[in-house]
């Protein structure tokens, strides 16, 4: 066991966990933040998805011991990031979820690739959204959301 | 799924069941239904009355919110929303007030024809579109009794809208005004529904109720339940379907902090070993230090390689016959010239919804609680119940929400239930949350079967099918289950044969049979069933016939179509004008590809712009015209249909397959076992209804067989090669 203090949404957080645990069940089960979803655990789906120092991450594969002071950004910290609110708005009118559960993942995915491409083609969003599985295969609705969204960006 | 119990139940004219008004506590009208009959109807006379706790199905609070309980799991399809439109246009009740509510295991919300609480068989919207529509017709004839009674006036003189009832003279009362006064009056035995005419909301594209929430994280699934001294455990399941623990050292395991108990679990075939943790991290890690000597003596070592042989010379037998119409010795005086035989294999296929299988239960000795995504609430409660020694009613059933499902959870045995109660009654008084990992979930069993298909087709003179041989290979679903009775005929499981045997072709000399052999492989419905192989199969050979006639593919589905295949003529012409522009105008490198099928009473025709990039087919466009009667929700069909479209995708992907070598899984996540990501699904979609006021049919399932093989039929044309062997490992 070891604690580290991590920087979560802005707000600074102390956990006392076992080195190797991932990111993605520090957030889960010592933070209770759960909107960032376990699918696979080992970086093959997406859901876990978060934001390392603004870099779309998998957080089932990143021990916590190894994120140091590197700032991480969550689905519940969307709603403060214009980009985020403007992808969440963009997936609510285009009806985008079904289930939902990968979703979190697919937002994040999503405003990474706004931020660093804001006008992206379909290529762009075929590489920067093609390691999130959707079972339900929302693909159609995520494409026409992150076109929506990324006109309300500029 | 199980569409053929409904011939086999008549559904709610069996039961009496009745509804009850009634104040709440907190103020408001509360309507519930009420059965003084078990939900099956059962031989020999019907049982003495039952009790039933009252269980709402609406709530008109004093705030003015309405809250409408959905007697089903959502899982993506959309009934939590969907229902409640029904239950609410007919109430005349302001929508934005509406909020749904996941009901509890209950025999109140079991389904009014299957006679079980799930979902499965495509069957939410079509079996509950009525008993919402009543249900909020007469919530809303009691709240104009209620103001009809203040007023002094006839009910006959007030209308309703948004929620508020106006009577004669200016007179308005909102509902939540009315609730308490409501409350009071007699529920009316028969009441006046709508014309479709008069619909407000059904029909109508409503957005989804659970799109912000899904969005923002703040949606709990049964994986993110947390309760005040939760625990989590994971088991460690044999290598072998049906392995037993011979003995295990758990030193290593117990060495780890937070561990607090592992020992050993029967399952529903052999045992496995649970570890339960503080947290699923430690509880994981604790598992991988297990040393666990596996007694695998007298089980069979399932082997795919050796298992398609096997299939393969069964194919080659007639079996249980499902169909024989007309001449089948009609087929060997056909020329060889103008027959074909094919064989097809179908691999294992798992479902691998999103959210890993989980369930929560805590027992307390003389009751329990459990917190389960379930599809399949009756089963799964009476299992908890079961192996706690309880009563089913004994056991608290909340359904939680799903990352989908697509019929992993809807499993005859719950073993996964099992597993959580098994667990939970060694920890008296302590929730445990089972989480099964997607490690699990790959090896665990419970796929969609393999199949062997062996089809001889003798061809007419005027180029089409004059006489169809058909012999099907695969494991039974139902076989052993209490659901044989229903869905196993003439010693066939209906679901091995289901959209060939009742083709909406017209083959004069028509013999369908099938073998259901044994295999020490767990398997389950995979959204759409038997379709999922059997369209497959005769969509493909349908193209290849109409290629070797020289005829266009959709006119030649036409002329072969029986003149009461109405849903799906009518399908197959609609997907025809709207894809006619493209598909006559298509860029070089490219093919159109067509199919169209019926099931679950939802006709479905599609047409996708396919070419090849990297080696892989490229689904550039599809579109897809359905005739599911009315449409309650276009926007949730339309999902429905881009979302199947994409799901069905996953029978094509290169890695789309579960192979066994002696006896053991050889995939173990989404690695090995790879779905579609967003790379490999249709690029667009759209999504054409065909205007109806029939009855509603249901859109989970049927969209998923119609895709791979019109992919294929289009990479045929580029590629000259038919496709028969999934998954398409190469083109």
């Amino acid at each position: 066991m070891a604690t580290y203090q991590l920087n979560v949404n802005g707000q600074t957080k102390q956990v006392n966990v076992d080195p190797s645990t991932p990111l993605l069940w520090v957030l889960r089960e010592e933070l209770k933040m759960t909107g960032t979803k376990y699918g696979c655990g080992i970086s093959a789906c997406g859901a876990c998805t978060v934001h390392l120092a603004g870099i779309a991450t998998r957080s089932c594969v990143v021990p916590v011991s190894l994120i140091g002071d590197r700032k991480i950004t969550t689905i519940e910290g969307m709603g403060q990031d214009p980009v985020g609110r403007a992808v969440q708005n963009a997936w609510v009118e285009k009806d985008v979820v079904q289930c939902g559960y990968c979703q979190s993942g697919q937002i994040m995915s999503a405003v990474a690739l706004l931020k660093a491409t804001p006008k992206p083609t379909d290529r762009n969003i075929e590489e920067s959204m093609g390691g999130n599985l959707c079972r339900c295969a929302t693909y159609v609705r995520i494409r026409e959301a992150i076109k929506s969204a990324a006109e309300q960006v500029t | 799924m199980l569409r053929s119990l409904e011939t086999c139940s008549e559904g709610s004219v069996n039961r009496r069941s009745f509804l009850r008004a009634s104040a709440v506590a907190a103020g408001g009208l509360m309507v519930s239904l009420y059965l003084d009959l078990p939900a099956v109807a059962q031989e020999g006379g019907p049982p003495p009355p039952k009790v039933y706790p009252p269980d709402a199905f609406v709530h008109v609070r004093p705030d003015g919110k309405i809250l409408i309980t959905v007697n089903r799991l959502e899982f993506g399809q959309g009934v939590q929303t969907s229902l409640p439109m029904i239950l609410a246009d007919e109430m005349d009740a302001d929508w934005s007030q509406v909020v749904p509510e996941l009901a509890p295991a209950a025999d109140v919300y079991k389904d009014p024809l299957f006679g079980i609480q799930m979902v499965g068989g495509s069957g939410s919207i079509a079996h509950s579109f009525t008993q919402y529509r009543e249900l909020g017709a007469k919530t809303r004839a009691m709240l104009i009794a209620a103001a009809a009674d203040r007023w002094h006036v006839s009910p006959d003189q007030c209308r309703t809208e948004n929620s508020v009832v106006y009577g004669p003279t200016g007179k308005s009362a909102r509902y939540a005004e009315l609730a308490n006064h409501a409350a009071r009056q007699p529920v009316p035995e028969r009441v006046r529904l709508k014309n479709p005419s008069e619909f407000r909301l059904i029909g109508k594209k409503v957005p989804r109720l659970d799109s912000r929430p899904k969005c923002d994280g703040s949606q709990k699934f049964g994986l993110d339940l947390d309760l005040p001294g939760l625990k989590v455990a994971v088991v460690a399941h044999p290598p072998v379907f049906g392995g037993r623990v011979r003995m295990f050292d758990d030193k290593e395991a117990r060495n780890l902090a937070g561990v607090k108990d592992v020992f050993e679990i029967p399952l529903v075939k052999g045992s496995g070993v649970a570890v339960v943790a503080d947290k699923f991290w430690t509880a994981k890690q604790a598992r991988d230090r297990l040393k666990i000597d596996w007694d695998l003596s007298g089980v069979e070592l399932a082997d795919t390689s050796q298992l398609w042989i096997k299939f393969k010379q069964l194919a080659r037998t007639p079996g249980g016959v499902a169909v024989a119409r007309g001449d089948d010795n009609s087929l060997d005086r056909i020329p060889a010239a103008r027959r074909i035989i094919a064989e097809y294999e179908f691999p294992y296929l798992a479902h691998t919804p999103m959210e890993p299988l989980n369930a929560t239960v805590r027992f307390e000795g003389n009751k329990a609680e459990a917190w389960v995504p379930s599809q399949f609430q009756t089963m799964d409660q009476m299992a908890i119940a079961e192996v706690l020694g309880l009563k089913p009613e004994q056991v608290t059933f909340h359904t939680e929400y799903a990352g989908g499902g697509f019929g992993r959870r809807a499993v005859i045995d719950s073993h996964v239930q099992r597993e959580a109660a098994m667990i939970a009654r060694r920890l008296r008084g302590t929730p445990v949350k089972l989480v099964w990992t997607r490690e699990d979930d790959v090896r665990g069993g419970y796929y969609r079967p393999m199949h062997a298909h062996r089809v001889e087709i003798g061809i007419g003179a005027d180029g089409m099918p004059a006489a169809w041989r058909h012999v099907i290979v695969g494991q039974s679903l139902v076989a052993g289950t209490p659901f044989a009775a229903m869905l196993i005929k003439n010693g066939v499981d209906e679901t091995t044969v289901e959209g060939v045997a009742d083709t909406n072709y017209n083959i004069p000399n028509l013999h369908v049979s099938a073998h259901n052999p044994t295999v020490n492989v767990p398997v389950l419905w995979w959204r759409s069933v038997g379709n999922t192989h059997n369209a497959f199969v005769m969509e493909t050979l349908i193209d290849e016939l109409a290629a070797r006639a020289r005829v266009d593919p959709i006119a030649y589905r036409r002329k072969l179509l029986k003149p009461e295949a109405k849903k799906l003529r009518a399908a197959l012409d609609l997907m025809a004008e709207k894809s006619a522009a493209w598909r006559n105008n298509l860029p070089r490198g490219h093919a159109a590809g067509i199919s169209c099928h019926e099931c679950f009473g939802t006709a479905v025709a599609c047409a996708v712009d396919v070419s090849i990039e990297n080696k892989r087919p490229k689904i550039h466009r599809a579109t897809v015209a359905l005739d599911c009667g009315l449409a309650v929700n276009p926007l949730t069909i339309e999902s429905q249909f881009q979302g199947g479209l994409g799901f069905g995708v996953t029978q094509l992907m290169a890695q789309g397959a579960i192979t066994l070598k002696d006896g053991r899984v050889e995939q173990r996540n989404f690695d090995g076992y790879t779905p579609p990501y967003i790379v490999d699904a249709p690029v667009t979609v759209d999504v054409h209804i065909v205007p109806s006021t029939e009855a509603p049919t249901g859109c989970g399932e049927p969209p998923v067989p119609v895709i791979s093989p019109a992919v294929v039929n289009a990479l045929a044309k580029l590629t000259g090669k038919r496709y028969r062997s999934l998954p398409l490992t190469s083109i």
